[in-house]
């Protein structure tokens, strides 16, 4: 009997190929794989359907490139108590949250049921974002810090309550759903492909090349739609001039909360041409308008190329220049070093994705393990550091930065500018499942969805790689200085939006 | 030092002496004009994403419009956006672009409040709470006071508490999950306080209009200063209109 499917990247499947389990082997068979280092979970979700749920699990086998793909089926409303796959593997705990506080699921022995988002379609009646009993240690040492949701900054909004001992935190726990927009349900009720492109746009604001492309992926590959040469150089282009916006939109926010001017106010500046060159393709800073499924309406042509040389050729030397500098000053390393430090057992254990996973030393990069876009078409090296801490973020944004720009120039050289393909975007398969991954500038970046027998969606599911990362933050922060959490914070820059969707 | 020096050096002149005249590089979608020109109405109003397109008579309502370009894109004749960044307004009405209007969108002076001129001509400090918002609008409004853009020139900045504001700037369609912390932090605004709108979202709710995740009821019960259009709002946009806020004068 088969017990699972193997899939690629972008690969529609009919639904009636998806083997069902029973729960206990579902929860066997997924549980032993996450045990690899070489596999881990993408995306694990319930669709109800009718008096029953189906559960779907996606393991992303990082060796072979391939997600392997199983189901079972449970009733709904059912009052049993599931084993939890998170009592085994740790890197569950936010799927099987999600699907309580969702959908009622009930668990045996999930080590803490903590609400994800309070989403307005919620089973936990009763339970909201006011009334939420945050973790407590009684003690007459130790005191309570609490911050936010409304923080002091223009960012947005989030709770974090801090237990410290003095000066030191011994525990961070972080409340979010402040955010929560109803944009999976959203996906369903908007009937217009456009609608849903620009849903997509709005998922995270800085990740917007990250989410179109995701989008765009699924949408094009559920329709039979390949895309030409072109299509894809605009994207991968797009893709990586977003990483190096918001990486050096990061150095800059590292600075200013180190309160080192100088390296705030260049690193800062040299962010506005960058943006501003998503302005000159596509009339939007964010690259908002730039990817549409099915077709470009920016098409990459001479003047855009050279934009890019022109801005890379005036970047390149103002950017090293700084980030030597800053290199050199020890008041600067002092802060960054040996802060907020997250450890590869920890990564490994939260299922940390992207960049941070990267910075604690494991492997996971969906440009290298599962390509997409031109990412196969060029030997992509992702950027390992082992520290996990500050530093290591600050200097991976430098060389992933490096990295993209060389990225860049190459496909600049060699795309040659062509028509726009004649193919029109046709009409998705019904019934089917389909799996999209990216590399945003966070991390993995994953969309699914399921057809009905009219090939619209009946689910829409959205992952963005701070649904993992935000626990990394947590426990990073442990046995640091309270004042040192907005560097590390910063140095995370998780989002809050594309956690509560 | 001289490495220090070098740097500065480096980095010539970064700011943008005239925010109010300067020109937006590349393409820019602000302010829309439809022409007089016959076209396919029912297409036109289908194609907006948002229901910003209404037939009778023909205009485009900026408040709702996500600036996606689509109509332009199907009827270049009859829709075009202008590269005008002053499309802030304080009534809700004066974001809405009939056919055949092509003149600047004001903050009509006589509209505004008098406490409001008569207390913050000089400098006005404000609150940001983002409610529900994509972190572009805000992310726009802290580019609002980089040194390229430079607002705090103008005496116009962004305070950590409310109790240091004169007022709030909205992002985000307002969730349900945020409703009450915003009214809190209105509540804590010494008055006599002001209300910007930031971006389509917080306007009209943009593309999440009408998600039940979404409470919009404060804007109920308080009146509205200012509109800043936009998907996200352009910092010169954002500028350009609480500057005509505060510093008009009938």
């Amino acid at each position: 009997m088969t017990t699972s499917i193997h899939i690629k990247n972008n690969q529609p499947v009919r639904l009636s190929e998806i083997p069902v389990l029973s729960y206990e082997d579902f929860l066997d068979l997924n549980t032993r794989q996450a045990n690899d280092v070489f596999t881990h979970c993408v995306l694990y979700f319930g669709w109800p359907v009718d008096d029953h749920i189906r559960l779907f699990c996606c393991m992303a086998d990082d060796a072979k490139g391939t997600i392997m793909l199983s189901s079972a089926r449970i009733p709904n409303g059912d009052l049993r108590e599931y084993p939890s796959f998170t009592a085994k593997n740790l890197a569950f705990h936010v799927f099987e949250r999600e699907m309580h506080e969702k959908l009622g699921i009930r668990y045996s022995d999930h080590p803490w049921l903590k609400p994800l988002r309070f989403p307005a379609e919620t089973a936990q009646k009763g339970s909201t974002i006011e009334n939420y009993p945050f973790y407590r240690i009684e003690s007459e040492e130790l005191h309570e810090v609490g911050v936010g949701p409304i923080h002091a900054g223009v960012i947005e909004p989030g709770h974090f309550r801090f237990i410290c001992n003095g000066e030191q935190i011994l525990h961070l726990e972080i409340q979010l759903g402040y955010q929560h927009r109803g944009i999976e349900q959203l996906f369903l009720q908007r009937k217009t492909m456009l609608q849903r492109n620009i849903l997509a746009e709005n998922i995270a604001g800085d990740s917007v090349v990250g989410h179109t492309t995701a989008f765009a992926g699924l949408w094009e590959s559920l329709c039979g739609f390949v895309p030409g040469e072109d299509l894809l150089a605009a994207r991968t282009i797009a893709s990586e001039l977003e990483r190096i916006a918001i990486h050096t939109g990061d150095l800059s926010a590292i600075c200013t909360d180190i309160a080192y001017q100088r390296g705030s106010s260049v690193f800062g500046r040299l962010r506005t041409p960058v943006i501003n060159t998503f302005q000159i393709w596509c009339g939007n800073r964010l690259g908002k308008s730039l990817i549409r499924a099915g077709r470009n309406q920016f098409p990459l042509g001479n003047s855009i190329k050279n934009a890019l040389t022109n801005l890379f050729d005036a970047y390149e030397p103002d950017f090293y220049e700084m980030y030597q500098r800053m290199k050199t000053l020890p008041s600067i390393l002092a802060r960054l070093e040996r802060t907020g430090t997250v450890t590869m057992v920890q990564a490994e254990k939260t299922g940390a994705v992207g960049m941070i996973a990267r910075t604690s030393g494991l492997m996971r990069d969906i440009r290298w393990t599962h390509p997409y876009l031109l990412y196969n078409s060029f030997p992509h090296q992702p950027i390992i550091k082992h520290h996990g801490d500050v530093y290591s973020r600050t200097q991976v944004r430098k060389q992933e930065i490096t990295q993209s720009i060389g990225y860049i120039r190459d496909l600049v050289h060699d795309t040659t500018t062509t028509a726009g393909s004649a193919q029109q975007l046709g009409s998705p398969s019904p019934d089917s499942f389909i799996l999209s991954l990216t590399e945003g500038w966070r991390g993995e970046i994953c969309h699914c969805a399921i057809t009905n027998n009219n090939g619209e969606p009946a689910i829409y599911k959205i992952k963005d790689p701070s649904l993992h990362n935000w626990l990394c933050l947590a426990l990073a922060v442990r046995n640091n200085d309270i004042s040192d959490f907005p560097i590390c914070n910063k140095s995370f820059d998780l989002s809050y939006c594309g956690h509560d969707l | 030092m001289i490495s220090d020096i070098k740097i500065l050096f480096h980095q010539g002149k970064q700011y943008i002496p005239d925010i109010t005249t300067v020109e937006v590089p590349g393409i820019f979608r602000g302010r829309p004009v439809i022409s007089n020109e016959a076209a396919d109405i029912t297409r036109l109003v289908e194609i907006c994403p948002t229901g910003a397109i209404s037939p009778d008579p023909v205009s485009i309502d900026m408040g709702k419009c996500v600036f996606c370009g689509e109509c332009q894109f199907a009827f270049p004749g009859k829709v075009r956006f202008t590269k005008d960044f002053k499309i802030s307004s304080g009534t809700r009405e004066g974001l809405i672009i009939p056919e055949g209007r092509d003149e600047p969108v004001t903050v009509h002076p006589e509209l505004i409040r008098k406490e409001i001129r008569k207390y913050f001509g000089g400098s006005l400090k404000l609150r940001q709470v983002s409610a529900g918002g994509d972190n572009s609008c805000e992310w726009e409004l802290n580019a609002a006071g980089n040194v390229n853009f430079d607002m705090g020139r103008f005496g116009i900045e962004f305070v950590a508490s409310p109790r240091h504001a004169d007022g709030i700037v909205i992002t985000g369609p307002i969730t349900k999950n945020m409703a009450a912390p915003l009214q809190l932090c209105y509540d804590a605004v010494p008055h006599p306080k002001i209300i910007i709108l930031a971006g389509t979202d917080a306007i009209s709710g943009g593309i999440f209009a009408g998600s039940s995740a979404l409470d919009r009821s404060f804007l109920d019960k308080y009146p509205v200063d200012l509109y800043v259009p936009g998907n996200p709002v352009h910092p010169l946009t954002f500028i350009n209109g609480v500057l005509d806020l505060i510093r008009n004068r009938q």
